[in-house]
């Protein structure tokens, strides 16, 4: 099964970085090896549609709004949970990664497998740094995503 | 006595629009009593961020200010640098730029026509539950965007910021043979553009016209994206370097962006309204037919009628980037060299909703000493208003929610990019 990793985001924009920032970090730490692919979206919902067409497997990381606990991961599994609106404000455009998921589940353009990671960002200002506690939490994430690759390359 | 109710319609968060923006309005019986079109996302100090800058960095800082128009930005930059500098482009650069923002186009347009502006004149709440009813038409929608994409993906290095342009040209140049790969799509495009306009012609519109000044860029030859004169249907006719002596800037209390005015003559309107108007004649014959057969004609000053006219602007993108395909013959050097120098360029080009303004100041090393930037929908917002005030007063005996979603309706015929419409205001508080 084909496994593409699409990081979602803006890197000038705080934790919103968060989904590139896995994306690059898996490349860094040489994910393709395992036979899985990266890409960076800015959220933009046809794209993101388009960027996951001929892939069995997708999983799509993203920050998600502040709720009090920084850094805390969240999976979702498309095909059995719906997205909850208010936990993917963050996009600069209405039509972002809930919509691009929720769009496809009625246009029936789901990949087979689709899981979000949704980071829970705390500071979203143009031109201000990632906090500490999404630091932490994308190098988590990417060490999990790695792992899941390279268990996905020996079966 | 009969003493008439007040109403207050509040939309804090105003959808589909990009960026975050509010609205208000207050009614007395049936009339307008106030309006105002909030801008609450922070100031985005890109025009400090960018002071002290090499010349040669502000291509890619620029596309960061819109996830949505980056080429926009850094078409409006490299033209200002460039007047700084006194370069002139190759020939075959100044087509890929036209190719450019041809993609541009087709992907805010389409973006807009059928996901963000459609379900407004079908009554559905948002896209996802028009897609329900019209999954064919969708389908469509996306298989356009998606041209634009490649389009930008090819110029740009990538799809999102993208990173190739450059002043002077381009980092690197495609081949032919990479662009004559985009032409079956495009011919494809072509003509879902055609159907799309067809379709959006027969969408149901308010009986609503206003007496707008509409400014854009005209160019003898050419339907505008990158030169051409700034003029008006009032006679304007100015060089971009002339902008800031015609046009000033107004802080308005409720909004962290600034109100753009004509000096003396007050709000206008920019974006494919006013370049369709002004710039008819420059449109292919197809678009120009196509137009036509929507019933669609220049002057159009029904703002609710600007999705026709973006379909229209549709048809003009997918036929002008099969043209540029069929003339391009790859630059001898993609970019001409840039020596720096002490000196001021200002420019204007055409985003996907309007004039979009740019001008820069140089020192002797090529950093930035001062930076404006003045996007369509500052441009565009006091006009919103105004719109806003006449159409309320027609819609003001219906029920509140009805009032509310085609008030948002006519803030979306504008298509506001309200993210990149904020920016810095220097503010001198005195205490006496």
């Amino acid at each position: 099964m084909t496994l593409r990793i699409i990081g979602c985001g803006n890197v000038d924009r705080g934790d919103d970085a968060a989904g590139v920032l896995v994306a690059r970090r898996l490349l860094a730490l040489g994910v393709e090896s395992f036979g899985a692919e990266t890409s960076e979206q800015s959220g933009e919902s046809f794209s993101l549609m388009d960027c996951w067409i001929g892939f069995e497997h997708v999983i799509l990381v993203d920050a998600i709004a502040p709720n009090g606990t920084p850094g805390v991961v969240e999976v979702w599994n498309a095909h059995t949970a719906e997205l909850r609106e208010d936990l993917f404000p963050c996009s600069t455009h209405a039509f972002g990664l809930r919509e691009a998921v929720e769009l496809a589940r009625t246009m029936n353009r789901l990949p087979q497998l689709l899981q979000i990671y949704g980071i829970e960002g705390k500071q979203f200002s143009f031109n201000t740094p990632l906090s500490p506690e999404v630091e932490h939490a994308v190098e988590s994430v990417a060490q999990q995503l790695l792992e899941l690759a390279r268990t996905m390359a020996r079966r | 006595m009969n003493k008439q109710p007040s109403r207050t319609i509040k939309v804090d968060t105003l959808a589909r629009v990009e960026g975050e923006g509010a609205l208000y309005v207050k009614l007395k019986g049936d009339q307008v009593q106030d309006v105002k079109l909030k801008i609450y996302e922070p100031p985005r100090f890109f025009e400090a961020f960018l002071r002290g800058r090499h010349f040669s960095e502000i291509p890619d800082i620029v596309a960061r200010i819109c996830g949505i128009c980056p080429i926009a930005y850094q078409m409006s930059a490299v033209h200002a640098i460039e007047r700084a500098l006194g370069i002139s482009i190759d020939p075959s650069v100044r087509l890929l730029r036209r190719l450019f923002y041809c993609g541009e186009w087709i992907e805010s347009h389409t973006l807009h026509v059928y996901m963000l502006h459609a379900p407004d004149f079908l009554g559905y709440p948002d896209a996802l539950t028009m897609a329900r009813d019209h999954q064919a038409i969708v389908q469509q929608g996306l298989r356009l965007k998606k041209i634009g994409n490649r389009i930008v993906a090819l110029m740009g290095g990538r799809e999102i910021h993208p990173v190739s342009a450059a002043v002077g040209g381009f980092y690197k140049a495609p081949s032919r043979s990479a662009l004559k790969d985009l032409m079956d799509e495009l011919k494809w495009a072509l003509d879902a553009s055609l159907s799309t306009a067809r379709w959006v012609s027969g969408l149901d519109f308010p009986n609503f016209e206003q007496d707008y000044e509409f400014v854009s860029l005209c160019h003898p030859e050419e339907y505008p994206f990158n030169e051409g004169r700034i003029v008006s249907n009032r006679g304007l006719n100015i060089d971009a370097s002339e902008y800031e002596d015609n046009f000033t800037e107004q802080h308005v209390q409720h909004s962290n962006a600034l109100h753009s005015v004509l000096r003396g003559r007050g709000s206008y309107m920019v974006g494919p309204m006013a370049r369709f108007n002004l710039n008819f004649d420059k449109l292919p014959a197809v678009a120009q037919q196509a137009a036509r057969d929507c019933g669609l004609q220049a002057p159009c000053r029904n703002p609710f009628r600007s999705i026709v006219v973006r379909a229209i602007e549709l048809v003009f993108a997918c036929h002008e980037a099969l043209r540029v395909i069929r003339e391009y013959e790859p630059p001898a050097a993609p970019r001409m060299q840039a020596c720096a120098r002490a000196s001021t360029g200002r420019a204007a080009t055409e985003a996907p909703r309007g004039l979009l303004y740019h001008r820069y100041e140089l020192d002797q090393d090529g950093l930035i000493a001062s930076a404006k930037i003045v996007p369509p929908t500052s441009q565009n917002q006091k006009r919103i208003e105004e719109d806003l005030w006449h159409f309320v007063s027609q819609v003001a005996t219906r029920p509140a929610d009805e009032i509310t979603r085609k008030c948002e309706q006519a803030v979306r015929n504008y298509d506001p990019c309200i993210s990149c419409a904020t920016h810095f205001l220097r503010l001198h508080l005195e205490r006496g």
